[in-house]
């Protein structure tokens, strides 16, 4: 069972971002859920979103995770919520900042010890898509460090769930895809 | 025909709300008459979209609330359309006077029920307080434990709703956010196989059929009130179960996928067994099975048709089990669960001596962990291992401050 979970902003896309990796991942043969915290939140109140996956059919529905991977795609999150909670020794962190690594674990040493990979998911949108939409530049970088798939099946595979959106922002977003792959650290 | 077809893979990814849509699309719903509320808003706006993009030959009626949705549904049902709707909550109980009118008109309409908490306090999580309190209003229950039982269950409940034997309505449950905001894969059906199970609807006492003129929604004082009541109960009693057996054998010829009534996972030499509904029969499936690798031969039984009450099927179910908990996720108020209460009732007139305790827990959305199960068949074996029921009647799980028990 491999689990995620992801630190948002309502309105950033990380509950799209869980849809669309699970959409993916199912495509391989592997059994999948993607589910979100929200309620009744508004449009930028931070909340979690969550993916698991499993070689067998997941019956598994309690919200309580221990994740493997802890995504966190606002930079402001990893200061204003705990996103350690819940971790395991070997959790793995991929946050967005604009910060290095150094720096970011020297402000936040909930982090120190940990397993963490850094990258500016929010600028990368902004110089790719034209907006602060950081979901589809973690799943590259996420892509990257967990080595789940080629890149660039993991682009074939993203331009069939964003085929609804204009060309336009579908090439931005592969283009998203790959700097986060390629810039993570 | 004069809408388009859509093509599906084999397994999409849906979240419960999704798959339920899709099935109404395959089902070619005639009329759908809706008042969006938090988490079933998606199936009817999905509805919606199907339509505007021609996917369906139907009609949506937007309406002001709740109340005149279920009345909008029940007007296009009795004139003589395939009719459904969702709701939740709040929504579900302003349309609990109009629930009565359908079932008493035996009107087949499908509502799926995405099941929330009632306020106060206001709480848009699931629980099944709307599913509980729906349950004396003549309607057939049948619930959902993941999106896919959304999507096959729809397609059951429209089959034995609209049977000329039958004719009345249906809710298909899922957990809100649980399920119906969970994206899993969903195996699917082609639209012609879909809609073939179901087939054409055939209109029986239909308003729009001006040869045959009838009237619904009569009047009837103490000369013939109690006959309607008690021929609508018995049909409900007798002729649903089986009904709905012979839905879930073709359809299990049809797509591989076994529904039962009372679905029972590792019973036959279960000494403890949880009893419950919705996603948490799948949780507890998974614990059961880590119990039984730590030796406490640990089953599960899902109530998969809440009304009519399997009482037979249960009965069989927990004949040979020594210590059942009944896991009730509304709160009571002043009573014990009513699986509890249905549990008890089916088991009392028989030999079994099973020792029965309730649980009320997840109200608002709370989550049940595996940790709270592992812990309830621990205890449910010391009852075993003591030979009697070690605790009160009625605990909660899950909930902070002190310890509270009844019973």
């Amino acid at each position: 069972m491999l689990e995620i979970r992801w630190h948002s902003r309502a309105g950033q896309g990380a509950v799209t971002g869980a849809k669309g990796l699970a959409d993916v991942i199912s495509t391989t043969g592997k059994h999948v859920q993607a589910f979100a915290f929200y309620g009744s939140a508004k449009r930028g109140a931070a909340m979690t979103a969550y993916n698991r996956v499993d070689d067998k059919v997941i019956m598994n529905h309690e919200k309580y995770m221990k994740p493997d991977f802890v995504f966190v795609i606002d930079p402001a999150l990893a200061f204003t919520t705990d996103v350690t909670i819940n971790h395991k020794d070997n959790t793995k962190y991929i946050i967005t900042t604009h910060l290095t690594k150094e720096e970011l674990v020297k402000a936040q040493p909930k982090l120190e010890g940990k397993e963490v990979y850094t990258v500016d998911c929010i600028t990368i949108a902004n110089e790719t898509i034209g907006r602060p939409i950081p979901n589809t530049p973690m799943l590259g970088a996420f892509m990257k460090v967990s080595e789940m798939y080629d890149i660039e099946f993991f682009k074939e595979s993203m331009k069939r769930i964003l085929a609804k959106l204009p060309q336009k922002i579908v090439d931005a977003n592969m283009v998203a895809i790959q700097r986060a792959y390629d810039e993570v650290k | 025909m004069a809408f388009d077809k859509m093509e599906l893979k084999d397994i999409e990814v849906w979240d419960g709300n999704f798959a339920a849509a899709q099935a109404l699309r395959q089902c070619q719903i005639d009329v759908v008459a809706a008042y969006p509320i938090t988490p079933s808003t998606p199936i009817v706006e999905g509805y919606a979209k199907f339509l505007s993009d021609n996917y369906i030959e139907g009609e949506f009626v937007m309406v002001e609330s709740e109340h005149a949705a279920m009345s909008g549904c029940i007007g296009a049902a009795a004139a003589g359309g395939r009719v459904a709707t969702a709701t939740s909550s709040q929504g579900f109980a302003l349309m609990v006077e109009t629930l009565y009118q359908a079932s008493g008109m035996r009107l087949p309409i499908v509502l799926n029920v995405v099941n929330r908490a009632l306020a106060s306090p206001l709480n848009v999580n699931g629980d099944h307080s709307d599913m509980y309190l729906g349950r004396d209003s003549g309607w057939i229950q049948i619930d959902a434990y993941c999106p896919q039982d959304a999507y096959d269950l729809n397609f059951i409940a429209f089959k034995v709703s609209e049977d000329h034997d039958i004719r009345l309505p249906a809710m298909v449950h899922q957990d809100g956010f649980m399920t119906s905001h969970t994206a899993q894969g969903v195996h699917t059906l082609s639209d012609d196989v879909a809609y073939n199970f179901v087939g054409n609807y055939k209109p029986m006492n239909d308003m729009l059929d001006f040869e045959h003129p009838v009237t619904h929604g009569v009047q009837t004082e103490e000369d013939w009130h109690f006959e309607h009541k008690a021929r609508q109960h018995n049909d409900l009693m007798t002729k649903v179960l089986p009904k709905i057996q012979e839905a879930f054998d073709d359809f299990e010829k049809l797509s591989g996928r076994k529904y039962n009534i009372v679905e029972e996972y590792d019973t036959k030499d279960a000494d403890v067994c949880v009893v419950c509904l919705g996603s948490s029969v799948e949780t507890a499936r998974e614990v059961a099975l880590e119990m039984r690798a730590k030796g406490i031969k640990a089953g599960v039984v899902g109530i998969r048709v809440i009304r009519p009450f399997p009482f037979e099927q249960v009965r069989d179910a927990l004949k040979d089990i020594k210590s059942i908990a009944a896991l009730d996720r509304s709160s009571p108020n002043g009573a014990a669960g009513m699986l509890f209460n249905e549990i008890a009732g089916a088991l009392f007139n028989t030999d079994t001596k099973a020792l029965l305790s309730g649980y009320v827990y997840g109200l608002g959305g709370r989550d049940l962990t595996k940790a709270h199960l592992v812990d309830l068949f621990k205890e449910l074996q010391a009852n075993v291992d003591a030979g009697k029921v070690t605790t009160p009647l009625q605990q909660f799980i899950g909930v902070r401050g002190p310890k509270l028990s009844y019973l």
